[in-house]
């Protein structure tokens, strides 16, 4: 089983905050695998989605530590199965005359965007959960990646609240 | 008060550190909290000038420890914050509630490398509870409300709030929170039934249980409660060397200290155990040694305020989450229930204990050179002074001795420095003891290193009646390492002699401080310069105890050793019966 864990946090929305999650993590040994944060509904509150590797460390302690601090108003592991997971990539890859239409195939493909094209590259825009991007960049990795940027995972769990019985739908 | 009038940012935080019924607090004005010392002239708080801003931290801790209240210390930007650091680290360490209260650059003027600027909110955040950097004036009554909110009440805490100068001298109004609510900060104070229930089932099954306390029990004011569930369940108490005090030493059921200077029969009976029910404490490594082979026949109950304490060294059997004067409120009726069904025998868990506790007491060897021996002095002074005194120590091996040899029957009679082991704690802390505690005697109990750390709090002492006594049990070392490096190192004692004996004249030097200084070099003159401290009570008063200087510390688990390593004399470990082990 991985290590990896999704942790979805709520925190407020006050200066410092960032700096107190990530001087715990630090201290603590926690790895973090990857990190977003971004506004909510409520402006005095922000989301963080922390993907951790817990190796080493019981859940239960990141946890618990993390709901610790003042600032942070809720914590709870996400599993990927009741929530929704993605990431956001870019990547600008290598095009010739030959290979142009292949690669446009492949971006047809796993549903991504074609966002800029050059003479000889284009960037391409992909969102989706972490196997989604790493085989739209397997696939793409021969014709020559020569650059690419990609976002800390982002999710939301499935339903309408927590606990609630709402609608549960997956188009992945 | 006009709700509308218009007051300075200063004048506001000085009403609201009275609102929060602040009497007294420890600091140094600078430039950049000036504006608060101007209206703090004229508040009916006291203000005790110190001589260094680690002092006023170690002042507010020892007044927090005495009395339960929050202390409180001031100081102003740049390095007066940072010499807060330590007694910050230090009160986090061992849940002390202070607020300290920190001057920072105009706020135009953070981020800009300014005069005395330091990021004290930043630097203080891995040591804090919490901490706050104000730039509204606005703001001051609600952080000052919520930093003692925070620091008083759960697992309590230090809480730094940093305001900075334009914030002070700007105008705002007044307006005291009568409650404070934290969406993010809700302390659970009443334990889950069903944990009650399942704890009480524990008991009932265990016929080798020990209750393992520590200094959650005082934090909690539960001590009364601790002595009905010890006298329901008539296991055996050990106490950490931060619950000393929290159950009566002269108690038949303690077994006295564990950990890595503990009694031998505190160690092994947590060793032997079939159950610990854990009371606010941590199982912290100077308890457990190897934790792998730290009680390994044991199940644990834990029951803490901090959840994130559970499970975090040990897996538990049990989480009792919530005020320990609560938890023990709820268990007591449901043990009885359960006791009327089954109340397990204890006879013979007990004969072990006593035959640990009967033939390996705590004691000392009279050095053979005639010197005088540091435990006989500590111990004098616990029986000459009494059990109503408060006892504050330094670190190193005169901690380990006045923890051990002094005797103590109350809470918040024994302070020290446990987590953190901040060598200088004992002066600055036994003087913010006496001051929230004036009609008690307060002894420093100090090592001739950590005097040399923070003495020169003996001038607050002297300046601002706070009469306490010292007693500096003088190795002229810096001991613990020394011994140490007599046990692992070879005895190459590479920079622990500090030639002290008469460099500086301890004497002399409370003297030059406005104290009283006594020196005392043998053993029959001790008893009389105890009783000559006793007796002064206009004045601190400083004895430069004159003690041998290889008097090492036992019992002894080596650092990173199992518990069941124990060595009770140097080269001398307990012979264990063979079933035992």
């Amino acid at each position: 089983m991985s290590n990896q864990r999704t942790l979805s946090v709520l925190v407020e929305n006050s200066p410092g905050v960032l700096a107190r999650i990530a001087a715990l993590f630090s201290r603590r040994g926690y790895n973090i695998d990857s990190l977003a944060v971004g506004p909510t509904e409520d402006p005095n509150i922000s989301r963080m989605t922390i993907v951790i590797d817990i190796q080493g460390h019981a859940l239960e302690q990141v946890i618990a530590q993390t709901d610790k601090l003042i600032n942070v108003l809720s914590i709870v592991e996400l599993d990927p199965i009741a929530s929704v997971q993605r990431e956001l990539l870019l990547v600008k890859v290598t095009t010739t005359a030959q290979t142009r239409s292949q690669v446009l195939e492949t971006v047809q493909l796993f549903r991504a965007k074609v966002v800029d094209v050059a003479k000889d590259a284009v960037t391409i825009e992909a969102t989706g959960n972490s196997e989604k991007i790493h085989a739209l960049l397997r696939v793409l990795e021969p014709y020559g990646i020569k650059e690419l940027v990609q976002s800390g995972l982002v999710a939301m769990e499935r339903g309408l609240k927590p606990g609630s019985t709402g609608n549960t739908s997956s188009n992945d | 008060m006009n709700m509308t009038e218009k007051i300075t940012g200063a004048q506001s935080l000085v009403k609201a550190l009275e609102h929060a019924g602040v009497d007294v607090m420890f600091g140094i004005p600078g430039g950049a909290i000036l504006p608060a010392y101007d209206p703090i002239f004229d508040s009916k708080i006291r203000h005790i000038l110190v001589r260094h801003e680690q002092g006023a931290g170690h002042a507010a801790t020892g007044y927090a420890q005495a009395t339960g209240r929050v202390g409180v210390c001031i100081a102003t930007s740049g390095p007066g914050a940072t010499n807060l650091v330590t007694p910050l680290a230090d009160a986090q360490m061992d849940s002390v509630p202070i607020v300290a209260i920190t001057g920072q650059v105009a706020s135009h003027a953070i981020g800009t490398d300014a005069f005395q600027e330091a990021d004290i909110r930043g630097i203080t955040m891995p040591v804090t509870k919490h901490n706050f950097l104000i730039t509204n004036p606005d703001d001051i009554p609600h952080a000052i409300a919520a930093a003692f909110h925070i620091a008083g009440t759960g697992r309590p805490g230090a809480v730094l709030v940093d305001i900075s100068k334009d914030a002070l001298t700007n105008m705002t109004t007044f307006k005291w929170p009568e409650k404070i609510s934290l969406a993010g900060y809700n302390p659970v104070m009443d334990p889950n039934d069903a944990a009650i229930k399942e704890a009480a089932k524990l008991i009932a099954q265990s016929t080798s249980p020990v209750l393992y306390v520590g200094g959650g029990i005082i934090k909690a004011n539960a001590s009364k409660q601790l002595m009905k569930l010890a006298e329901l369940t008539g296991a055996p108490v050990v106490t950490t060397l931060m619950a000393r005090g929290a159950f009566p030493d002269s108690h038949q059921q303690h077994l006295g200290m564990p950990g890595m200077h503990g009694t031998v029969a505190a160690v092994t009976a947590l060793q032997k155990a079939d159950l610990l029910i854990t009371l606010g404490a941590r199982f912290d490594d100077r308890v457990t040694g190897k934790i792998s082979s730290f009680a390994p026949h044991a199940k644990i109950i834990h029951a803490d305020i901090d959840p994130a304490e559970i499970g975090k060294v040990r897996a538990v059997d049990v989480a009792l989450i919530g005020d320990l004067k609560h938890t023990i409120k709820a268990l007591l009726p449901e043990l009885e229930s359960v006791f009327k069904k089954n109340k397990p025998d204890l006879t013979q868990w007990w004969a072990s204990c006593s035959e640990w506790r009967s033939k390996y007491p705590l004691g000392y060897d009279q050095p053979s050179d005639g010197s005088l021996s540091p435990q006989y002095v500590i111990e004098r002074i616990g029986k000459i002074s009494g059990p109503d005194s408060i006892y504050v120590a330094g670190v190193g091996q005169h901690q380990m001795w006045a923890s051990q040899f002094v005797g103590y029957e109350n809470p918040r009679t024994w302070l020290n420095s446990g987590g953190l082991g901040t060598m200088g704690y004992a002066v600055p802390a036994a003087m913010g003891a006496k001051v929230g505690a004036p009609d008690t005697v307060v002894w420093a109990i100090d090592g001739d290193g950590c005097f040399q750390m923070t003495n020169q709090e003996l001038v607050t002492c002297a300046l601002n009646g706070i009469p306490i006594k010292v007693a500096i049990i003088n190795n002229e070392s810096l001991g613990m390492v020394r011994q140490w490096q007599t046990l692992f190192y070879n005895e190459r004692f590479s920079n622990t002699d500090l030639h002290s004996k008469r460099i500086p004249d301890f004497a002399k030097l409370a003297e030059a401080m406005g104290c009283v200084g006594l020196r005392c070099e043998k053993k029959e003159d001790v008893d009389r310069v105890i009783k000559e401290a006793m007796e002064i009570n206009d004045r601190p008063v400083v004895i430069d105890f004159n003690v041998h200087r290889d008097a090492m510390v036992w019992p002894m688990v080596a650092a990173g050793a199992s518990n069941d390593d124990i060595v009770v004399a140097k080269s001398m470990a307990p012979v264990w019966d063979s079933q035992e082990l």
